[in-house]
């Protein structure tokens, strides 16, 4: 059996580009999650990352509705125009949104508050926890390999065991296109759909589809002061210190995090394009310029996510 | 001189790529000049690589370190999963998979490579091809990667001696050529130095052909999947009855005459959905949903396939196993088979024999696989599925054997004889 050539004059035409390629592949993974196992659920934050995850499931199922839950983990410390956002789409899709809180473990003592006031490496028990108690097995993150080293050796579908964690050691080889999500009794699968996604890509994709981003986002008026380079905003998780001078900038945000250690930078763009034009002309990566928690060791990401975080 | 740009347009093509090479032929080193000559590598992660290299008392930025990502890998100065890669050009963005050279090298080369368009392989300039290389390149066309490139690495400790390239290239062109591989490139270079990574090198005139980045950009990417039967795997049924999934080969129109497979039920295609958008032609590689007349009930397992050049159905069939998995896999093991979206349970009926991939050699051989073993198998399935030689479609001619025990994936499978 040999199959001939008998490329159509359409082929042409239907040229994919490499936004198409990425959407397809995202596409592909999501449906084959919602095939294959019993209970997903989409971890959404309201960032970009997580609105182009929410996009792209959404459209995997059209005309039909998101065949599952999203779940967000709250660490109290959250921008207002975060959880507006977050709120509204939930009330356009007509998603059901789980809520985790930090605070709930702070406030019964499950969990303490670090003395740098940083809560992002509280969200970990609260994940699992939720993880547990809904039987999710699978949990769809807007991770990519871009972002930091330890991810980029990570698989599209991801084991964890029973206590959430992952071993880079021992990961099951990932073949074509071909995903196997089989998983121990009480473990779990992370779902990594935006795993060849760069920084550019999401955003090009944004601009393409026009999704609605929270506001923070984009160039505003912000009252902010300067801790370890960064600009980060007053709020009573503690900040400012007694030495640090507040101040209103032009700022935005390039990722959305605890407001703890999420810094702002000084920026005039306003539109997705403005913001593609200062990305493409950055020369410090995503997490470099913004988050904290990432500067503190050089494998700080790689052991966070071996205890179970995103 | 290449023209680099990261504001790159929203309709630039997507080429996807693997690395191999031996340990200490510097593919990081290689990797890392790539990342960093494109301006692919900001200056945190610069800075980084820097402070690291001077607490290591190096005298320069070690490049290499740019792609050693894991904590053990710093440890050990060694390479441990495949790790993945972006950078972008003008025209082009570039997924690379770094897969590392030393033990399990089949498992995670195949890993890499079995998405890829072009299959990197590197080889010490003072070394030439060695049984690692033959590896390497059984590997590549094992898995009918398009395009294979070897980079010859450490010109600079031959001296750019244009006789010392030409006896390699010629060696490779041989193997690579007994092997079937479609398109081969040699490029002489120095990652250490940047010779012919990204600009050209001033030490190697005798050298007129592309740079490394020259021809990832320029290398035709046209696999021509669309001229291939149409192949659509039913990954999910929508509420409308619709059915989705990735078209793995060839076109689906409206109005196009189908088969169903397994099952062999003939229907019409009556509608084509795009995540969301009505069209009249989808082309392999599109996500999509159809609708069909006449197919009656159709679920995930099923697959869609072009009426006039159909797929084999059985209930048996001969693979090329590339054992992935630690355990052992002996005649006789239930096994799961996972073929597309469709999952059957199986028995590995026989081993046939083993492929010596430095010698392409097929020995005898029913002892049970161990990792990295390749092998000729028989599986009997419970249930036949409907599958297409891999040398014909990637697609729908490639297979996963799964531990039904645990889950564990145990091997790739490639239907049909290797090499054939």
């Amino acid at each position: 059996m040999a199959f001939t050539s008998t490329a159509s004059e359409t082929s042409s035409d239907l040229r994919m580009s490499y936004l198409d390629v990425l959407e397809a592949e995202a596409v592909h993974i999501i449906r084959e999650v919602a095939g294959t196992l019993e209970r997903p659920v989409l971890l959404f934050s309201g960032g970009k990352d997580s609105a182009v995850m929410l996009h792209l499931a959404r459209k995997a199922f059209l005309p039909g509705q998101l065949p599952f839950p999203v779940l967000h983990v709250d660490t109290g410390h959250n921008f207002p125009e975060v959880i507006e956002y977050r709120d509204k789409v939930v009330a356009e899709h007509q998603l059901t949104l789980r809520v985790a809180h930090v605070q709930d473990y702070i406030d019964d003592g499950r969990l303490t508050e670090r003395p740098d006031g940083s809560r992002n490496p509280l969200q970990t028990v609260p994940l699992l926890d939720a993880i547990t108690q809904h039987r999710f097995d699978a949990v769809f993150g807007g991770g990519r390999r871009d972002e930091e080293k330890a991810r980029a050796k990570e698989r599209v579908f991801s084991l964890r065991d029973e206590f959430g964690q992952w071993d880079p050691r021992q990961q099951r080889p990932e073949l074509w296109n071909l995903y196997n999500g089989r998983h121990d009794p009480g473990g779990h699968v992370r779902v990594f759909p935006l795993s060849n996604w760069t920084e550019l890509d999401v955003w090009h994709y944004i601009a393409r589809e026009e999704i609605p981003l929270p506001a923070i986002y984009f160039s505003h008026q912000r009252q902010v002061f300067l801790r370890n380079g960064m600009w980060l905003a007053p709020g009573e998780w503690g900040g400012p210190r007694r030495d640090e001078q507040v101040q209103e900038r032009t700022v935005r945000y390039r990722t959305v995090g605890d407001m703890s250690c999420t810094g702002a930078l000084e920026s005039g763009a306003a539109t997705i394009d403005e913001v593609i034009a200062e990305i493409s002309l950055s020369r410090i990566t995503e997490r470099g310029s913004s988050r904290a928690d990432d500067r503190m060791s050089d494998t700080a990401m790689e052991d966070r996510k071996r205890e179970g975080y995103f | 001189m290449t023209t680099l740009s990261l504001d790159t347009t929203r309709d630039g093509e997507l080429l996807r790529l693997a690395t191999a090479g031996s340990v200490d032929d510097g593919k990081s080193t290689l990797v890392g000049r790539l990342l960093y000559d494109s301006k692919s590598v900001l200056a945190d992660q610069l800075e980084a690589v820097e402070s690291a290299s001077r607490a290591r008392g190096y005298g320069q930025a070690d490049l290499a370190l740019l792609t050693d990502g894991l904590r053990a890998e710093r440890e050990q100065g060694i390479t441990i999963d495949v790790a993945y890669r972006y950078f972008a050009t003008g025209n082009r963005r570039f997924i690379l998979a770094d897969t590392p050279g030393h033990v399990q090298y089949t498992r995670n080369m195949v890993t890499g490579a079995s998405t890829a368009h072009l299959a990197v392989i590197l080889v010490d300039a003072r070394h030439g091809v060695v049984t690692q290389t033959r590896r390497h390149t059984a590997v590549a066309a094992l898995l009918r990667t398009p395009h294979v490139v070897l980079a010859v690495n450490k010109m600079d400790l031959v001296g750019f001696a244009e006789d010392r390239f030409a006896e390699i290239d010629d060696e490779f062109r041989r193997l690579a050529g007994s092997l079937g591989v479609p398109d081969v490139r040699s490029i002489p270079l120095s990652a250490l130095r940047g010779d012919n990574v990204v600009d050209p090198s001033t030490e190697m005139p005798w050298y007129t052909g592309p740079t490394f980045l020259q021809h990832l950009e320029r290398v035709d990417l046209d696999e021509d999947l669309t001229a291939l039967p149409a192949r659509l795997p039913v990954q999910y049924v929508l509420p409308d009855g619709s059915l989705a999934g990735q078209l793995v080969a060839g076109q689906l129109r409206l109005g196009q005459q189908v088969l169903v497979t397994p099952a062999g039920r003939p229907a019409v295609v009556t509608a084509i959905g795009r995540l969301g958008t009505p069209i009249e032609n989808a082309r392999a590689g599109m996500s999509i949903s159809v609708k069909l007349d006449g197919a009656g009930e159709v679920g995930r397992g099923d697959m869609i396939v072009a009426a006039d050049r159909i797929p084999t159905t059985s209930r048996q069939v001969t693979a090329t196993l590339c054992h992935v998995a630690e355990r052992r896999l002996g005649e006789g093991t239930r096994v799961l088979v996972q073929h597309q979206t469709r999952v059957v349970e199986a028995t590995v009926a026989s081993i046939v024999d083993r492929l010596d991939l430095a010698t392409l050699e097929h020995t005898p051989n029913s002892d049970p696989l161990v990792v990295n073993d390749i092998a000729t198998v028989v599986l009997d399935l419970d249930e036949p599925i409907a599958a297409d030689p891999y040398r014909l479609i990637r697609g729908t001619g490639s297979l996963l054997l799964i531990d039904p025990a645990d889950g564990a994936t145990l091997s790739a499978g490639l239907v049909g004889p290797a090499f054939r």
